[in-house]
């Protein structure tokens, strides 16, 4: 139905037309569900983009043919193409907290759309409006369609936006991320939505996700694509059970698995990644600064309560307490994974570790010494050089004004370590290269550098802190599937080479069984269940932790790299 | 060369917006003119001495009766009309430069302690920030005026014409700064840099000095260049109004000001050459800050 022959989009710019894709070549038929999967900047957007028209201005497409049955949409005039839009392609977007209008109720926003594609009446238009949320698993629609988007929770929104797109019977959806920025239980009911919807409407979805669990889950045929043009594509159990090219064979070696752990990621060597050196100076230094033996944390009945919102003058207002009652030991030189849905209080703990946020109640103790909280932990606290973190997003943790070279020297500096300025350029010269990086960034600036090498650079300014401890926020759920299976390779080196005690913190159950000794599910600022990696993941007792790991999404075990 | 224009981006944009080249010119030349105006001024309109009243009046060079000495004619106790207007724009220059350093120390300091403190201190700062911005910036200085002649003896109080007029331009002009200041903290304190240098235990001065203010630079510098025209404009306001400097030290409003009354009498260059001057100045200054704000936001390119 839907077909694409040699597509070819560019984008003008000051220095030379960029090319964003070429070669592309694409089939959906009816109800199919079309994976398009592929890492950052593989131009996956672009496609659905250029299928809709809605193509970033001043891209433009350059070559090939686009047709929709028996439509050629290059062809079209704008007034053709809008009356398409909508009509005979939908679109869902990536995060419906924005994709919906925050001032219109859903019975105006779906009426609306309704009534823009077909001449019907506003009570017509309403009645459709409340079979379809009906049929798309929102109870008591006559009732709730006069709520706004606010009034609905985040899996629920996506519903709506998923009702908008199929309000006016499109023929192709395309769906870009639906599901990325949802809770793996919700993921779980928006793709079975997807599948559902697909198979009783015919409608066939091109879906883009970076997500290889996603695509093997829902999707019937698939199309790997990287730098702009097409990998591979095929049928999903060929694709991603016996991939022919080895790009998408690399792809599917980096996800790691749910159901077994596995010691190293295979990551093909990057050129700039090389190995690390032996007799490197900062490793000797780390080495020698070591005085003390591997140490751990206990925390015992931690709260942190947040003051609330205020709904009387008069009363005081309740407090919204984000943690409750945590108790949990981490041993010395171990890595405790801390696992939970968005909201669960992951990074609150976090933050009440590192001094960020005042716990209300509750102890936590360093080694044999007891460590203060919030703000009663004075600056000059030792806990401050030996708990260190690796942040999330490392588009935002290096500061984008100094150079490498000043960012690394900084704990090296401020701790007193070295004194001599040569001695810390040295010093983080050769951090770079412990973490696998070139010595030579030392002068560049952060935003010379990928994702996945700022982290890199994020993890040498944590080691040069010469820390004892280390905690890890979602240290790669920024990053692409190959990227973060080298950050997770370097993470364990350096665990076992300076007996580092880590707090793993990741909504991703399948990273942490492969990253933590013992895991800890963390909801609502409860701990479900805590006990060691292995008998955790494969004997849940508590029904939400089973709950959790029967919904992520995973690989028949025949399509997954063989271990090694 | 590619290679150079895209490392510096903003000299690529600046050759390619003409706009910005003129406007640059513009005001490249009146600085120039206004920092060598002793060297270039035919007279010290400042020195009585150094002109005459019989040259009174005499129109620019190219109308009936003019003296070709005087290019842009007389005013009417005989000072040359150019030696005036670039004194008077090295006074306005110097006025509105001093003001804004102030307003812009007083108030990035304030905006910036607001941001990374957040609560109680933020909450006063703010406070007094929006009792600031309810008064408008002409009632500021009408008021440091008022009180300046209040308090201080008549002996020294023409001397201090200049540090009060400064002092209350600076004091209208600081909220602008301490409300970006403080925005833009507010964006940089949820950074994960800023959150792993609290983290260190490094001292409030140096986080917010050494890692958020040159992450904020650039909001900050856009409107220095708009506010130092406002600041321009503010002070001729002030001596238009007759509180700014007296006529024996005339910058360019008190010229303006000492034109209204030839404004119908038929000597319009009195009037109008210093006024133009003004404009030149104020728009080619705001048209500079137009483009340092396209330069720092790429989302406007």
């Amino acid at each position: 139905m839907l077909t694409i022959t040699d597509l070819a989009v560019k984008f003008p710019s000051r220095f030379g037309d960029f090319t964003a894709i070429e070669d592309v070549d694409m089939t959906i038929a009816p109800g199919e569900i079309h994976g398009l999967v592929g890492e950052s900047g593989a131009g996956k957007s672009t496609v659905g983009a250029a299928v809709i028209g809605l193509l970033q201005t001043p891209g433009y497409i350059a070559g090939g043919t686009l047709t929709l049955g028996d439509t050629d949409l290059r062809d079209l005039s704008d007034g053709q193409a809008h009356a398409i839009r909508g009509d005979r392609i939908s679109m869902i977007f990536q995060d419906p907290q924005t994709s919906l209008n925050p001032l219109m109720t859903i019975e105006d926003q779906l009426v609306e759309t309704i009534q823009a594609h077909s001449d019907v009446s506003h009570a017509a238009a309403l009645k459709r409006a409340v079979d379809l949320l009906e049929d798309i698993g929102i109870e008591n629609a006559a009732a709730r369609i006069k709520s706004y988007p606010h009034q609905f929770s985040g899996g629920m929104r996506q519903r709506v936006v998923i009702a908008l797109a199929i309000c006016t019977d499109p023929e192709l959806i395309i769906a870009d991320e639906p599901t990325t920025a949802l809770d793996v239980a919700v993921q779980s009911q928006v793709l079975d939505l997807i599948r559902r919807l697909a198979r009783d409407r015919k409608i066939a979805f091109m879906l883009i996700t970076h997500d290889i669990g996603v695509i093997a889950q829902v999707a019937d045929r698939v199309t790997v694509m990287r730098h702009g043009k097409v990998m591979e594509t095929g049928e999903t159990a060929q694709v991603l059970g016996a991939p022919r090219h080895p790009y998408t064979r690399a792809l599917m070696d980096a996800v790691p698995p749910l159901d077994r752990r596995i010691d190293r990621f295979r990551v093909p060597q990057e050129a700039d990644t090389g190995p690390i050196t032996q007799d490197n100076a900062a490793e000797a230094w780390l080495l020698e600064g070591i005085e003390q033996d591997p140490i751990g944390l206990s925390l015992s009945n931690l709260c942190v309560r947040f003051p609330g919102t205020r709904t009387s003058l008069w009363r005081k207002p309740d407090p919204y307490v984000a943690l409750h009652d945590i108790s949990f030991d981490i041993r010395p030189a171990s890595i405790m994974g801390l696992v939970g849905e968005s909201g669960s209080g992951k990074s609150t703990l976090a933050k009440a570790i590192t001094g960020l946020v005042t716990p209300s109640s509750g102890t936590m103790t360093l080694g044999d010494d007891t460590l203060p909280g919030g703000k009663s932990r004075s600056r000059h606290h030792p806990s401050r050089q030996l708990i260190q973190m690796v942040f999330q997003d490392p588009y935002s943790s290096l500061n984008s004004r100094q150079t490498i070279g000043a960012i690394l020297a900084e704990p090296l500096w401020f701790y007193g370590f070295t004194p001599d300025p040569s001695d810390r350029r040295r010093l983080a010269a050769s951090m770079l290269e412990l973490v696998g990086m070139a010595p030579d960034a030392i002068d560049k600036y952060p935003h010379q550098f990928s994702g996945g090498q700022r982290q890199r650079i994020a993890v040498a300014r944590t080691l040069l802190a010469r820390p004892r401890f280390l905690i890890c926020d979602e240290p790669t759920s920024a990053l692409d599937v190959s990227i973060q299976a080298e950050i997770l390779n370097l993470l364990k080196d350096l665990q076992a080479k300076f007996g580092l005690t880590i707090l793993f913190i990741s909504h991703n159950l399948a990273v942490v069984r492969q990253m933590a000794d013992d895991t800890a599910v963390l909801r609502n600022g409860r701990i479900e269940e805590i006990g060691s990696t292995e008998a955790l993941y494969a004997n849940p007792q508590a029904d939400y932790t089973r709950t959790l790991l029967s919904l992520t999404p995973v690989m028949p075990i025949s399509w997954q790299a063989p271990t090694g | 060369m590619i290679a150079f224009l895209k490392r510096y981006e903003g000299l690529w944009l600046f050759v390619h917006s003409p706009a910005a080249m003129i406007a640059a010119l513009v005001a490249a030349l009146i600085l120039i003119g206004a920092v060598f105006a002793p060297w270039i001024a035919l007279v010290n309109p400042y020195d009585l001495a150094s002109f005459s009243l019989f040259d009174g009046l005499l129109p620019p060079a190219w109308e009936d009766g003019a003296n070709p000495k005087y290019l842009l004619g007389t005013d009417d106790q005989g000072r040359d009309m150019i030696s005036s207007i670039l004194y008077g724009a090295r006074l306005s220059l110097v006025i509105g430069i001093a003001a804004l350093t102030i307003a812009a120390v007083l108030g990035v300091g304030l905006g910036l302690a607001a941001g990374y403190y957040g609560g109680r201190f933020d909450a006063i700062i703010m406070r007094i920030a929006d009792v600031q911005l309810a008064l408008p910036a002409i009632l500021t200085a009408l008021l440091i005026d008022g009180i300046a002649r209040g308090i201080l003896p008549a002996a020294i109080q023409q001397d201090l014409r200049v540090a009060v007029l400064t002092l209350a331009i600076a004091l209208s002009l600081w909220v602008n700064f301490a409300r970006t200041a403080r925005a833009s903290t507010f964006v940089q304190m949820k950074k994960e840099y800023v959150q792993a240098a609290i983290m260190m235990g490094q001292r409030p001065s140096r986080v917010m000095f050494v890692h958020i203010l040159p992450n904020i630079l650039g909001p900050l510098l856009v409107i220095m260049t708009v506010d130092l025209a406002s600041a321009i404009l503010l002070e001729a306001t002030l001596s238009f109004l007759g509180i700014g400097l007296p006529a024996d030290s005339p910058s360019l409003g008190t010229l303006i000001r000492i034109g209204m009354q030839f404004l119908l009498s038929g000597e319009w260059w009195i009037l109008w050459i210093p006024t133009l001057f003004l404009v030149a100045l104020v728009v080619s200054i705001n048209i500079l800050g137009d483009f340092l704000r396209d330069v720092f936001n790429p989302r406007l390119r």
